[in-house]
């Protein structure tokens, strides 16, 4: 039988975590959530010798155990709670050559809680060329642990360090630096309150709430917390918190002193030469353009093709369906509901996965740290951060990672600001909306000789999102009342060669992630759509086929058209028909007819469920018509009569009073429920939604009755 | 007037002194800002905010602002 034992990976931010996880796992991981918060939870299974197996527990990056985010608590969280599943049986404490210093104060923190901990230190291969020499096995002894060297990125120490795990019961568990000095008389009071209790683990809880405190850590805590024990105040506790950094970094610097040797004569670097010009005034500003025009045109351009293949396969396989099962509620049900709702879906995942690959490529090459210390300045002036950057590139995947994305900005009120204008980006869910719509009113034309007017029109699309996002930021800046301590801290990260293997289990990932949690929510909404759409009660409804014949009776018609006129009739007066019909006064004024009503109040949803609604509505009205039925969605929008004025419905005004509606509206129920609990409140998101709606709806109107 | 990391020019070193205001970020002396340090000015953003600074082997990005209260003294 083999054994299993929990290991946590445990490290800074940048010193190649993942890139040692993904070797240690392989494709062998799952990525979930921590129960109640959302907090990205990664797991995998790594063989070790004698068939004992690892479950590997990939932490969140941490500069300490002193924790000022919800990323950070999480860490903290899993080392202190023994009864959890998830308590290691060893840490596995990540650092990188050319930081050691820095990363070896996370270390003496876990040491300290009696942790066994291995001690790696990554990016080995770069020692030659930094002239760095370090004496391993002093550094084992003072530190009383193991230490193994690894480069995770040429796959080099990897089996030593499997060794070094399955090796963990002869880690030795003394701490390294003994905290209690910063306040002896405090600390011996401590233990004779708590005698079973060790130290340094106390002194976490009662710290954890100084600079953080929204997380449940269990009983232990509270009855600590009730015990009335903590009479320091919060001033003082920082300060022993200082005090502890700085005992801490004097073990650190006494310990490399000794074991660790740099001939900076012979180290070379890449990172200033790069850096005299991706951070130039001008250069900078400008390849950073670039990096945004060439995302652009892979999402409007090389994405294209796949889609249009998926949109295809789907049309085809809804016509097979409907051929090949018997007639009836459930054959009509997956054609006309499930597949092209489904279809609505798998149609984006080139342009996600395109998204998602440029995200990762900018994260793993550290130009991302560049970005957001080029645009720093400017966004302050927004009332943002130059982090809001990376929320608001990565809303342009999706706005629910960029709003969690925002945890690392430290001054509360940039990050709120940053949190209620992130939803303004171009997110991936609008994406479908526009193509659809540009394909429609937008004529083909080449402008310069590489980009079309189609894709210019997206770009454009993006910069409104971009400057909707920092106006409204600009705005609430000034009404918000609330102070801002205008604190900033970032590391600026040695410039890498992303790494393949990363780049890919991140695209995939994060594409499998999005779409099976849209996904979901798209498939219940095209089943109720249809229902909603194929029933209906009343005469005029249930005797369609009689009053069109009526109609038509003695004219020289077509029977096939006679068919798709009792069908439109049906629809008119189904359930879904008359809801339409209840809102269309309101849409009207924005050129909208009763079928887009519905598609946007199910968008409300999410975003992406318009062009699934219209699949739907359109094939339960044209499912009779063969020839139609292997026709694109696109191609039946276009076949669209505006009621009223007669016509395409789809105009240029229509159109882009569409586009406009779509890029200003708040219409994602998974967004504002990830807003609520990044601030905590109902109030915010509530706010959001309200004035995004507004906004949309007279940007909406404007357009409309402008461009008539 | 005290000098402070603020007044650094580019690849200028100073050995950190002192904060002038007790509420200092704990982020930043984990990142190994701390007396007796050595600071590097590696260099200005555009607009001359924030700044790029190399402290003790670590790279990091500060605003003026802050660099304004962490007093150094000259490097021999």
């Amino acid at each position: 039988m083999s054994r299993s034992i929990n290991v946590a990976l445990i490290g800074n931010p940048n010193t190649g975590k993942t890139s040692l996880f993904n070797r240690l796992t392989g494709l062998n991981q799952k990525v979930g959530n921590y129960p109640g918060i959302t907090v990205e939870k990664k797991e995998g299974l790594c063989k070790l010798d004698r068939g004992l197996k690892a479950h590997i527990l990939d932490l969140p990056g941490t500069y300490s155990l002193n924790t000022s985010s919800l990323d950070e608590s999480v860490v903290v969280e899993t080392l202190l709670n023994k009864n959890s599943k998830d308590f290691p049986d060893v840490a596995v404490v990540i650092s990188d050559i050319e930081n050691l210093k820095r990363n070896l104060l996370l270390f003496t923190q876990i040491k300290d809680l009696e942790i066994p901990a291995i001690l790696v230190i990554n990016m080995a291969d770069r020692m030659q060329r930094k002239a760095i020499t370090l004496d391993i096995e002093l550094m084992e002894k003072e530190l009383n642990t193991r230490v193994v060297l690894v480069s995770a990125r040429k796959n080099q120490g990897i089996n030593a360090l499997k060794e070094a795990i399955s090796q963990y019961k002869t880690l030795k568990t003394e701490p390294c630096v003994n905290s209690s000095v910063i306040d002896p008389e405090y600390f011996s009071r401590l233990s004779k309150v708590y005698p079973n209790q060790q130290l340094y683990k106390l002194w976490l809880v009662i710290t954890q709430d100084v600079n953080f405190g929204k997380v449940d850590r269990g009983r232990d805590y509270e009855k600590l917390k009730s015990s009335n024990f903590s009479v320091k105040s919060e001033e003082d506790l920082k300060k022993l918190q200082h005090k502890e950094t700085v005992v801490r970094y004097q073990f650190i610097n006494g310990l490399l002193k000794k074991v660790l040797h740099v001939d900076t004569v012979h180290a070379k670097d890449l990172r200033s030469k790069l850096d005299r010009i991706l951070l130039h005034k001008v250069w900078g500003y400008l390849i950073f353009f670039f990096v945004l025009l060439l995302i652009f045109q892979a999402i409007y351009d090389w994405s294209e093709y796949p889609m249009d293949w998926i949109d295809q396969a789907f049309a085809s396989l809804s016509q097979i369906t409907a051929e090949s099962l018997p007639d009836g509620p459930f054959t009509s049900l997956i054609a006309e509901g499930i597949i092209p709702g489904l279809g609505g879906i798998v149609i984006f995942i080139p342009q996600i996965a395109f998204l998602f690959l440029f995200i990762a490529l900018l994260e793993e090459s550290g130009y991302m740290s560049r970005v957001v210390f080029l645009m720093d300045h400017i966004m302050k002036k927004f009332g943002l951060s130059g982090k809001s950057v990376v929320p608001l590139i990565s809303g342009t995947a999706c706005a629910i990672p960029a709003v969690m994305a925002t945890r690392n900005i430290e001054d509360w009120k940039e990050r709120l600001i940053t949190i209620l204008v992130v939803p303004f980006t171009t997110c991936s869910a609008r994406l479908p909306v526009y193509l659809i719509i540009i394909a429609l009113v937008i004529p083909d034309q080449d402008i310069w000789w590489f980009f079309d007017l189609k894709a210019l029109t997206l770009m454009l699309l993006y910069l409104l999102g971009f400057a909707a996002a920092i106006v409204s930021a600009w705005v609430l800046n000034k009404i918000l009342p609330i102070k801002r301590k205008s604190f900033f801290v970032m590391e600026m990260p040695a410039y890498k060669l992303p790494m393949f293997k990363n780049v890919l289990i991140t695209v995939i990932e994060k594409t499998k992630s999005f779409v099976l949690g849209a996904g979901k929510i798209i498939m219940a909404i095209s089943i109720v759509l249809w229902i909603l759409a194929s029933y209906g009660v009343g005469d005029k409804f249930n005797n369609a086929e009689s009053i069109v014949k009526e109609q038509y009776a003695g004219q020289d018609v077509e029977d096939k058209i006679i068919e798709q006129k009792i069908a439109s009739h049906k629809l008119e007066h189904s359930f879904i028909g008359y809801i339409g019909k209840a809102i269309e006064p309101a849409v009207r004024p924005l050129g909208y007819d009763w079928k887009i009503g519905i598609a946007i109040v199910s968008s409300f949803a999410a975003r992406e469920v318009f062009v699934g609604t219209l699949a739907t509505i359109y094939s339960v009205e044209n499912i009779k018509d063969e020839d139609k039925m292997n026709e694109t969605i696109k191609n039946r929008m276009r076949a669209e009569v505006n009621p009223i004025l007669g016509g395409p419905l789809f105009t240029f005004a229509s159109g882009i009073s569409l586009i406009l509606f779509y890029a200003f509206a708040m219409q994602c129920m998974s967004t504002l429920a990830i807003v609520k609990r990044e601030t905590n409140s109902w109030k915010w998101p509530a706010i959001q939604f309200t004035a995004m709606t507004i906004i949309a709806y007279f940007a909406a109107l404007g357009a409309f009755q402008i461009l008539k | 007037m005290e000098k402070t990391i603020a007044h650094l020019k580019r690849g200028e070193i100073a050995i950190i002194k002192s904060f002038s205001e007790t509420d200092v970020p704990l982020k930043l002396l984990e990142m190994g800002c701390l007396p007796g340090n050595l600071v590097t000015m590696m260099q200005s953003a555009p607009f001359q905010d924030p700044i790029y600074l190399n402290i003790n082997g670590t790279h990091l990005a500060i605003r003026r602002e802050t660099a304004r209260k962490i007093n150094v003294d000259p490097y021999v």
